[in-house]
């Protein structure tokens, strides 16, 4: 996200009613709709611009332009395909072992819900739940030991950074497998960028040792409970969490054939 | 370091050590003299790698041995960690494609693959990608598996001695390289599997040149499976060696030919299938053993079976002749052509006279596709392919730009490693290159 400037503190941060995408019109006022524990779609951030250049004459007719960053939102009942028997036996679950739904699942994002083609269930569709951390651990214990969920086979945990969510900077994403049902999904939880505290899987998933050792490496996430959180890609010794969107990608300018080619990071950005 | 005396291993230098443990640090110098110099302490921590030509590159193994018997391992990585996923986030979509391929560098077109699915996925084109793309896809992956096992088998002899092996493997691999080579110009980082399709069709009279390719690749298997299958030597070092149960694997998230010596037929081909699996007629081989020995028995029959879907592949080929191998959208399309010219592969001089030369709006729908590229609806998405080593995840963010907001690689070999300290734990120290060439790490996708 390296095109255009974010609104500052003090910036009104303008909330789409109805957002459908990055480049969906109409603007409103109102926050009712976005936010964390919000059903609308979650706006991650605001771009100003284009093309990244800024404190110069606007020449390209861009320079007013304001897009809000939307990821999808809640989806609606029904899911579609497994989706909604698998949620409601995840309630039944973890009702049994007193955590009330609503307070461990925040949303359900189905996405994307809609079939181009006709009404039915998009067979492409993949199913998010975004996790409170408190409850993280139960949310795993009952997906990975209910016999009709059995998500026993974990691919890892991988982190986003989203500077401009405020509150919810950090990102943790679950991947989650059934070989019994042949079934997948997706857990999402975000944590503030000033507690970056997660509870560690590993009790239940001890693959996700390495997987979380690599995210508190590139992401700074702290994982309560791990046996031996160190980093494991970069040295013990290494400031700073490389893949986080303020960490710099370095780079020299290079020349070639009497031009000079600028390090990516400080090249023209469209996005 | 005052005194003049050699000495082949010197005390701790720290205050941290526990004074009462008595400690030695030896680094190179005659074994003999390190033992004489340790005498009365059986308990040795012995760092292997990260240049050790049994490590499968830059892998470190920091063991603890008592004799003979290692009581503790454990990996060190992250010396080949190039920043490749970080490096992702600053180019465009199709760019991408470039990057990825060079992680696992043996298996460069699961990686191209994988991440172009996830993109397809996000831009919503999935159904759209002409079959012939996806055909010759499904080739390209069935001929890298067959050479990615080639080297894990010819490696994997070759650090028990058996150097025939590895010259065997290393010859086969070669007819499949020069395969790659006559599609993509390359023989390995071939950037060649493009968001919503194929950089550009197989040349002419492929499809012969792979038909005359597949014999001699049958009867360098066959070699293989003579040299190692029966041989009692071979069968004495892996039988029961480096054993990882079901529960093991599931525990540790351990996929591939690992899984599958276990007895569980879990393959991502038939489990989730992409690209038209679904359609091509194979079998997932499977061994209960768990052991090293089953593992190569897998990893040859794997071979076989690719061998079959590549056949499959070629007849379809012949049936689509001259179908797209690019998605219908021009707006995601990669609008360069590649020909192959006097002097090698090149840009299409039709495609050149085109933009230069007939219309305004092609060069700049080419220049603007090329530099800005095309924009992604914001959202994520997983998907996994089944890589020679097991489950090949990528997670792909886009925020609605022309670069990925985040890739992450979840790749097999990085998994994997960690069943080292459970394989080797209680074993002959020997037998520790044996049980790590069984997971066939692969350090580039392990650091990435």
């Amino acid at each position: 996200m390296t095109g255009g400037t974010t609104g500052g503190a003090g910036t009104p941060v303008p909330q789409p009613e109805e957002v459908l995408g990055p480049r969906s019109g109409e603007l409103v006022s109102g926050s009712e709709h976005a936010g964390p524990g919000g059903r609308g779609p979650e706006i991650v951030e605001v771009r100003r611009g284009m093309f990244g250049v800024h404190g110069s004459g606007d020449t390209s007719g861009y320079g007013g332009l304001v897009q809000p960053v939307a990821l999808p939102g809640a989806a609606t009942r029904p899911y579609g395909g497994w989706f909604d028997e698998a949620v409601d036996v995840l309630a039944e679950v973890l009702a049994a072992a007193g955590v009330a739904f609503d307070d461990a699942v925040e949303r359900v994002v189905v996405d994307p819900q809609a079939d181009p083609q006709g009404d039915g269930p998009n067979p492409h569709a993949e199913l998010t739940l975004h996790v409170a951390r408190e409850h993280l651990v139960a949310v795993c214990r009952a997906l990975r030991d209910d016999q009709d969920l059995r998500f026993e086979l974990s691919l890892g945990v991988s982190g986003v950074h989203y500077p401009q969510d405020a509150g919810r900077e950090l990102h943790a994403v679950y991947h989650l497998t059934s070989v019994t049902h042949g079934r997948r999904l997706r857990l999402e939880v975000a944590v503030p960028d000033a507690d970056p505290h997660l509870p560690s899987t590993t009790s239940l998933y001890p693959t996700n040792d390495w997987h979380e050792r690599e995210t508190w490496d590139f992401f700074g996430i702290v994982f309560d409970g791990h046996p031996g959180l160190a980093r494991i890609e970069m040295p013990d010794d290494w400031p700073g969490h490389p893949q986080r969107k303020d960490y710099p990608l370095g780079g020299i300018p290079v020349e070639y054939k009497g031009a000079t080619v600028p390090p990516p990071d400080t090249r023209r950005s469209y996005a | 370091m005052s005194s003049a005396t050699y000495s082949a291993t010197r005390p701790p230098t720290d205050d941290e050590f526990d004074p009462g443990i008595p400690g030695f640090e030896a680094s190179g110098g005659d074994w003999d003299e390190i033992a004489r110099e340790a005498v009365g302490e059986e308990r040795i921590v012995v760092n292997m790698g990260p240049q050790h030509p049994s490590t499968h590159g830059v892998l470190r193994l920091m063991l603890e041995i008592d004799g003979e018997t290692v009581t503790e391992a454990r990996c060190g990585i992250g010396y080949l960690h190039t920043g490749i996923e970080k490096n992702m986030e600053f180019r465009t979509w199709t760019q991408g494609t470039t990057f990825c391929t060079r992680m696992d560098y043996l298996a460069p077109f699961f990686q191209e693959t994988a991440y172009c699915l996830a993109t397809e996925k996000l831009l919503g084109v999935t159904d759209d990608v002409p079959e012939r793309a996806s055909i010759i896809r499904v080739l390209m992956m069935e001929l890298n598996r067959v050479a990615s096992h080639l080297v894990c088998l010819g490696t994997g002899g070759n650090e028990m001695g058996a150097t025939t092996v590895m010259t065997i493997g290393f010859t086969a691999r070669e007819e499949i390289l020069r395969l790659f080579e006559a599609v993509t110009g390359l023989r390995m980082n071939h950037a060649y599997v493009r968001p919503g399709g194929v950089a550009q069709d197989v040349p002419e009279g492929f499809e012969d040149q792979v038909r005359a390719a597949l014999p001699k690749i049958r009867q360098y298997l066959g070699q293989l499976g003579d040299l190692m299958l029966a041989n009692p030597i071979f069968k004495a070092r892996l039988t029961d060696v480096g054993v990882l149960n079901l529960a093991g694997c599931m525990a540790l998230g351990v996929t591939g030919p690992v899984l599958r010596s276990t007895g569980l037929p879990y393959d991502v081909r038939k489990a989730f299938p992409y690209s038209g699996y679904e359609t091509y007629d194979f079998d997932v081989p499977t061994d209960t053993a768990a052991d090293c020995y089953s593992r190569v028995v897998l990893r040859l029959e794997e071979c076989y079976q690719s061998l079959r879907i590549v056949e499959q592949c070629l007849r379809r080929l012949e049936e689509t002749a001259g179908a797209p191998v690019m998605v219908a959208d021009r707006k995601i399309a990669w609008p360069a052509q590649l020909a192959v010219g006097a002097d090698g592969q090149g840009n299409s001089l039709d495609h050149i006279r085109h933009i230069m030369g007939e219309s305004m709006e092609a060069l700049i729908h080419h220049f603007k596709l090329v530099t800005e590229g095309f924009r992604v609806p914001a959202g994520q998405v997983w998907q996994t392919v089944e890589h020679p080593r097991g489950e090949l995840g990528v997670h792909a963010v886009s925020d609605g730009g022309t670069k990925p907001y985040r890739a992450h690689f979840r790749d097999p070999s990085f998994n994997n490693l960690q069943a080292v300290s459970i394989m080797c734990e209680g074993g002959q120290v020997a037998d520790v290159v044996v049980a790590v060439a069984s997971l066939d790490p692969v350090l580039g996708g392990v650091d990435r």
